[in-house]
């Protein structure tokens, strides 16, 4: 068991409830809050977003924005080769050419460290994992197309590009191994030497349960088994990564501003793992940041490179990667090949689950790249459901690519997605309806908190409620007499139905060390009340789409009762945040919002003495109601803006028991995991003639628990679905058998459009706030892209199948060639 | 180098730019307009795009230099004189049609550029006309909605699809 649902969320209820604010579990439904609590502003309420003005106006403050005085600028020189040794690198030339003021190569940083892996896995005979070096620039050996030797800098960009272009590398071609396959294939050429081998684990999940499985599936009367792929993608926020390095030679301070999800995570990686900067002497910033979906988690090489150039130049370096680095660089995501076999009796039971995976991790391990396939994805393969017996195998595995790491959803879609396809095919092969077959396994409302036989302990939720939600905003009624419309038309359409559940909110410190993090996941607010009543709140979540910035005021208006209007949010500065460890995991309410709570609790026990001190009366006779202290019982009261004042002009003020100002800062961590879930469906309609397929209708119903801000919940599925939409339809990052990225550009990389999607219908009434943290949120930010894959291929077999094409499964992309090349068999 | 001048947001500008210097790249390191994002380097992403006598470009794909006396819009020109969103801003920010923003001031030059052509769009004319502008964030829903909502066009049936 992974998880235990505390009471703590239950305590802070408690002292709401007093306060006439009943939050968490107790919050009502919210078909009556609605009616009940009409809201425009605080929590339910869905404002503007306040940092949409600065977008909409061209006055965003984004990394490459950032010019400072004195500045020089950065290019990298990257292999063309997947695998090669550096023979020499010659630099002469380079360092004479107009504008250049440094060139750095791999020779320049063996003494510093390598940017590790965040998170320790055992492989199932109990022997550590392999950790190769990744160091800032590559020095003896060039590991994948786009692999950095060596850094030119300069006074202008484009003399530091065309001095790129005259550094002379020796670099001897080798042979590479581009997949999993051909990786562990006998007499594979290393991408590591120094390890060995090319596999890095070989992990179960859970040990214990492997002879039990077997034997589950060897006596089950109907096993289906299903070989799949999980595409590899490229996250593609739509800002390119850029950092300037600044070192200020009077104080010794460094100033990185960096394209970063967690800037405080990117600074302990530079201070204790990488160029030993102490962290007193290192501020990471990250201004506004244009997406990240994962990518921009992890610290990379350049980071470095320009802090420790800044140094020895004593200017500014910069350096924005254009999207051809950002393909070649940037951290991939999933990539996975899977065997899965689910066991069942004739009537649909689910007896067993089995997985046999191998995750390709590509060169260096990413910061996250060991976590993502094993511990966020095994831990889900029990799905939605009850199934008694389930084990996972998965071998992580090193190749000449880009390293690949968690991209949005993180090893959680390669587990729907496994499990949701396999159960399609096995509702066809037993003849069942595959939402009947998915209700009769469904893990029912009495039995939670559940434990599953892999591990977690989902504390709440209700899936026959979504799935019925779903069956209603998506008119499944409906389906038949839409494709008789479309059959009518010549074309085929069918309809694919999946669950989904994912654990975030990452996550409970305790745990995850137990299982081999190398990091605490709480999160840190503090909250400053000024003077004169406004405040600032200092979150270490980090805003890069989320909307943070008008949500998190919507939590501490609420309590305070005040206007959201006096409350800003401050992020993304480690100098100016207490701590924290970023943006992700759909953590940032349900952690850091967790924190902010916590930390408003805080100041509103230390306004309450100061208004008891300021009225004459019992603490615990003053309630706090729409931003005014009062003495129940009587008309007494001062106002919030009284109280904040008396505590920074403390006249007559009790200076022996209460500390003059209102600041309280609070750390938090989960007790458990939080567990959204869903149901999606999605109506394909597929053109017998070419292939195409076109997603006609698009409906998701999810439990997030309670909603902060319908508005910013609702776009956030959007834009998941989007790109789940994508990954089934459209994505694909190749390489070639030589390591050679062929998808390296827009023009090749299929990214969605505004007219390969429809409208989406979502919702989010069916709730089941979480348990274990005082707002009885879930997180909403990677739902759409976890849930909407399976469904879109089950529409695509569904369809098929309908045309009377024996079509049992297709790899995604589910490209129009793909479908083509089905039907022809 | 050579010095280029344009009249950028009704006024005069001038910089310097080599033969190779990109529109883009111009109006951010030049004139400090930094509205103006690249997000590509193949003319596909259309974060760059402005306008150029009237007409929607994307930047990258334009040397400063041509656009040498010319008469540029860009997203730092687009609100109101009072300083207050203009239309289709204000249609983005209603209808949550940005999340990160960096893809939103091309999405919002060429809205205005299509609501020009055809100022009450169908739902497919938009998707149509959006091919060369990639969102990441948005899955596209609130950005079409926005703009039809920009149009005039009743959206309350969209919020209920």
């Amino acid at each position: 068991m992974l998880g235990v649902a505390s009471e703590e969320g239950a305590a802070v209820c408690e002292y709401f409830e007093n306060n006439e604010r009943v939050w968490c579990a107790k919050w009502p439904a919210s078909d009556q809050w609605e009616d009940n609590m009409p809201k425009d502003h605080g929590i339910g309420a869905s404002p503007k977003r306040r940092e949409d003005v600065r977008f909409l106006t061209g006055a965003g403050n984004y990394t490459d924005d950032i010019n400072q005085r004195g500045q020089t600028f950065a290019a990298f020189a990257r292999s063309n080769v997947a695998n090669g040794a550096i023979r020499s690198v010659n630099t002469s030339v380079a360092e004479a050419m107009p504008g250049v003021v440094a060139v750095f190569t791999g020779e320049d940083f063996v003494d510093v460290g390598g940017n590790p892996a965040g998170w320790y896995i055992e492989s199932r005979d109990g022997t550590p994992m392999k950790e190769p070096k990744r160091p800032v620039l590559a020095h003896g050996k060039v590991r994948h197309v786009g692999d950095a030797y060596a850094a030119v800098i300069a006074e202008t960009l484009d003399q530091a590009r065309d001095a790129v272009e005259a550094i002379e590398a020796d670099i001897e071609e080798l042979p590479a191994v581009a997949t999993c396959a051909a990786a562990l294939a006998d007499g594979a050429s290393l991408v590591h030497d120094e390890i060995e081998t090319n596999m890095v684990f070989d992990w179960g999940w859970i040990e214990d349960n492997r002879a039990a499985t077997d034997e589950a599936i060897k006596n089950a009367p109907h096993v289906t088994t299903l070989e799949l792929v999980n595409n590899r993608l490229v996250p593609n926020a739509m800002e390119p990564r850029a950092s300037i390095g600044d070192y200020n030679r009077g104080t010794g301070d460094y100033t990185l501003h960096t394209t970063s999800q967690n800037p405080h995570l990117t600074r302990l990686l530079i201070s204790a793992f990488v160029m030993g900067i102490p962290e007193n002497k290192l501020t990471v910033i990250a201004p506004d940041v244009g997406g990240g979906f994962g990518s921009k988690i992890y610290h990379y090489g350049e980071e470095a490179l320009v802090l420790a150039a800044a140094k020895k130049l004593g200017r500014p370096v910069k350096w924005t990667a254009d999207r051809s680095e950002s393909f070649l660089t940037d951290a991939h995501g999933r990539d996975h090949v899977t065997k899965i076999e689910l066991a069942t009796e004739e009537d649909g039971t689910f007896i067993a689950i089995r997985t046999e995976t191998l995750a390709n991790v590509g060169a260096y391990l990413s910061n996250f790249a060991t976590v993502t396939p094993t511990f966020l994805h095994g831990t889900l393969m029990a799905g939605n459901y009850t199934v008694p017996n389930v084990y996972v195998n998965l071998k992580a595995v090193l190749t000449n690519t880009a390293p690949v790491d968690a991209y949005r959803g993180a090893g959680r879609p390669e587990a729907t997605y496994s499990i949701e396809r396999v159960i399609d095919k096995c509702a066809r092969e037993l003849k069942i309806d595959p939402i009947a077959l998915r209700r009769k396994n469904f893990i029912k409302p009495d039995q939670f908190p559940y434990t599953t036989p892999v591990a977690l302990e989902y504390d709440i939720g209700n899936y026959d409620a979504v799935m019925d939600k779903l069956e209603e905003i998506g008119d499944l009624a409906g389906f038949a007499a839409r494709r008789a419309e479309s059959e009518a038309r010549g074309k085929l359409r069918g309809l694919g139905v999946n669950s989904y559940i994912e654990a975030c909110g990452i996550a409970p410190s305790n745990l995850v060390g137990v299982l081999g993090a190398r990091v605490g996941l709480y999160d840190a607010a503090t909250v400053r009340v000024n003077a004169t009543g406004s405040l600032a709140v200092m979150v270490g979540a980090h805003s890069h789409g989320q909307g943070h910035e008008t949500a998190f005021p919507q939590v501490v208006a609420e309590m305070l009762g005040i206007d959201e209007g006096q409350i800003e949010i401050v992020h993304g500065d480690t100098s100016k945040i207490p701590f924290g460890m970023g943006t992700y995991g759909s953590r940032s309410l349900a952690v850091c919002g967790s924190a902010v709570v916590r930390a408003t609790e805080k100041i509103i026990n230390k306004a309450k003495k100061i208004a008891a001190h300021m009225m004459e009366a019992a603490e615990a006779d003053i309630e706090l109601k729409d931003g005014t202290f009062s003495v129940a019982g009587t008309d007494k009261s001062v106002a919030w803006g009284e109280v904040a004042l008396k505590a920074y002009v403390p006249h007559q003020f009790p200076i022996e028991d209460i500390e003059p100002g209102l600041e309280e800062t609070a750390f938090y961590d989960p007790a458990n995991f939080t567990y959204p879930s869903g149901a999606y469906a999605c109506e394909v309609e597929v053109d017998p003639e070419t292939g195409k397929v076109t997603v006609e209708r698009f409906a998701a119903a999810d439990d997030f628990g309670n909603v902060i801000n319908p508005m910013i919940v609702e776009g956030q599925v959007h834009g998941g679905l989007g790109q789940g939409i994508g990954q089934a339809l459209l994505e694909n990052c190749i390489y070639d058998d030589d390591g050679q990225l062929l998808s390296a550009s827009y023009m090749d990389y299929a990214m969605p459009r505004a007219d390969d999607v429809p409208f989406y219908a979502v919702d989010h009434s069916a709730k089941t706030p979480c348990t274990h943290n005082p707002l009885g949120v879930k997180g909403c930010g990677e739902a759409g892209a976890i849930g909407s894959p399976p469904s879109v291929v089950n529409a695509v077999v569904d369809a098929l199948q309908s045309g009377g094409h024996d079509v049992t499964h297709i790899d995604m992309p589910v490209s129009p060639s793909r479908v083509w090349a089905a039907m022809q068999k | 180098m050579s010095q280029v001048t344009m009249t950028v947001n009704g006024k005069e500008m001038s910089g310097d730019a080599e033969g190779r210097t990109l529109l883009s790249q111009f109006l951010r390191e030049e004139l400090d307009l930094t509205g103006t994002h690249v997000g590509c380097d193949t003319s596909q992403c259309g974060a760059c795009v402005v306008h150029v006598n009237g007409k929607a470009i994307k930047s990258c794909t334009m040397l400063a230099m041509e656009a040498d006396g010319a008469s540029v819009e860009t997203i730092e020109g687009q609100a109101e004189a009072d300083g207050s969103l203009n239309t289709i801003q204000q249609a983005f920010q209603d209808h949550h049609g940005l999340q990160c923003g960096f893809c939103t001031p091309g999405m919002v030059m060429t809205a205005a550029a299509l609501l020009k052509e055809n100022p009450t769009p169908s739902e497919a004319e938009i998707r149509d006309y959006l091919e060369g502008n990639i969102c990441r964030c948005t899955g596209y829903h609130n950005i079409v909605k926005a703009i039809m909502a920009a149009s005039g066009q009743d959206v309350g049936a969209i919020a209920a699809e």
